[in-house]
């Protein structure tokens, strides 16, 4: 790159970075095959301590973070998650535990409601136990996770469920959407997995297909419609996959635009996948956070749009979509800057249309994915 | 649930588990919600601080009126009224 750092968001200034992602660690005792964490993760030993993740977060807050969430990997592992959250909350932070459930017990959510937690997000695998088994690898995972939906509900929280829904689970949403409505969630999101780290690996094992996602769509359109004439407030959030749509998404709301991750050994990262990407990411161990934010090169490379490529470059909407996701793109066509693959305008749509192609060939069940899990991941570990 | 019209008598409240607060960062009030925030203007601000689970409208309105006696009283009490019908409506307030 000889080209200078554009330095300067579409508005004409870098704004603060409201939203920050705390990856606790990767460590986790599920095995999902769609998990968006970089495939090297057991590369990864030297998590941040306590006091190094006490001084980020109050770096984060000074510089205007004010949503929090804490993620993984399963953040229930860290046993000072308690300390953390209540210190999170006492800088003023909106404090949001993004959790499978496992880990979570009766005295483990009172100590956390005590600490000042906000909100907690359990994530569901299925409604029923053996589609869940052979997703997250675990037999026992299913029944604690409705356990322990129920103890949220009960000690108060706001609950949101997020289901991950991909051709293995899709079928069933109307007995997902019914099970998430008997455990009282405030919101559901359904969310067809997007293809990162792991689901990429699993791609065309995942990929619903067209018509797996239209009945999907009708389905949570009769549901909306039930909830509604019953008075029942659960909004159904659904998210379809990126390769069904014509046109990018403005990924994270544009590079370092609003959203910070720190990853488990301290890297910082405008969004949890873009370990991904060929290019190294400053560390909260090497340089203040507000340096790494507004200075870096790192964060200023794919900020406003000189850095745009054709068909970007002169698109009307190259400000609404901000040129789609960067680790698309890569992902895709080994170019993080070129056009995300998923416009129709883009020279490599035809990517994404072979993707949904290659898909409707694979007749793998869910056990016959890879496991996201250590054994694995080392095959992808540098050293 | 908010099936009942809000009248003069009607005592709001935030939705359970959501946050009113000032950013300085942003010179604004926020309402913060899982994992979701509303930027919210000076008037916005103004009433969903009001808005303690105790202080019926009426009461919130007369509080108002009281803060900003520059402005016509009329114009603050259906303004009030409007936002607090929208508020609910959009989920971000209960009332009983």
């Amino acid at each position: 790159m000889t080209e200078p750092t554009n330095t300067v968001a579409i508005n004409g200034q870098t704004g603060a970075p409201l939203w920050l992602l705390a990856e606790l660690t990767y460590r986790c005792p599920l095995q999902c095959a769609y998990c968006s964490n970089p495939l090297d993760f057991a590369e990864v030993k030297d998590e941040l301590g306590t006091d190094e993740w006490l001084d980020t977060l109050a770096q984060a807050r000074a510089m205007g973070a004010v949503q929090l969430g804490f993620s993984g990997g399963e953040p229930l592992v860290r046993q000072d998650l308690e300390i953390l959250v209540a210190e999170a909350r006492r800088l003023g932070f909106y404090t949001n535990l993004i959790t499978s459930g496992q880990g979570l017990n009766a005295s483990r959510i009172e100590a956390l409601r005590d600490a000042g937690l906000d909100h907690i997000q359990i994530s569901l695998q299925a409604s029923d136990p053996d589609v869940a088994a052979a997703i997250a690898g675990s037999r026992k995972a299913h029944a604690s996770k409705l356990a322990m939906a129920r103890a949220v509900k009960a000690a108060g929280y706001p609950m949101v469920l997020n289901v991950v829904l991909h051709r293995h689970n899709i079928d069933r949403l109307d007995h997902i959407i019914a099970l998430c409505d008997e455990l009282g969630a405030d919101a559901v999101e359904l969310a067809n997995c997007q293809i990162y780290g792991w689901a990429h690996l699993n791609r065309a094992g995942l990929l619903p297909s067209a018509s797996q996602l239209e009945i999907a769509e009708q389905t949570t359109t009769r549901w909306r419609e039930r909830l509604a004439e019953r008075g029942r407030d659960m909004p159904l959030l659904f998210v379809v996959p990126d390769y069904y749509h014509n046109r990018p998404k403005a990924c994270m709301g544009g590079w370092g635009s609003i959203f910070m991750t720190v990853a488990p050994d301290g890297a910082v990262l405008p969004c949890h996948s873009a370990r991904l990407l060929p290019m190294r990411f400053p560390s909260v161990r090497e340089h203040p956070l507000r340096e790494i934010w507004y200075g870096s090169e790192a964060f200023n490379r794919y900020r406003g749009d000189a850095w745009m490529q054709e068909p970007c470059r002169s698109c009307d909407e190259r400000h609404q979509d901000v040129g789609g996701c960067r680790c698309q793109a890569y992902l895709l066509t080994g170019d993080p800057a070129a056009t995300d693959p998923v416009c129709d305008l883009s020279p490599d749509h035809h990517l994404i249309e072979a993707a949904r192609r290659e898909a409707q060939g694979d007749t793998r069940s869910v056990r016959d994915l890879t496991p996201r899990n250590v054994h694995e991941s080392r095959v992808f570990c540098r050293s | 649930m908010n099936n009942a019209v809000i009248n003069g008598h009607s005592i709001c409240r935030l939705r359970p588990g959501w946050r009113l607060q000032w950013e300085a960062a942003q010179q604004r009030h926020v309402l913060l919600y899982p994992e979701g925030m509303v930027q919210l203007n000076d008037t916005a601000g103004a009433v969903l601080a009001q808005l303690d689970g105790q202080q019926d409208v009426e009461a919130v309105i007369a509080t108002l009126q009281a803060q900003y006696p520059e402005a016509p009283a009329a114009a603050i009490a259906e303004d009030v009224h409007e936002f607090i019908v929208d508020a609910a409506q959009q989920g971000w307030i209960q009332h009983d």
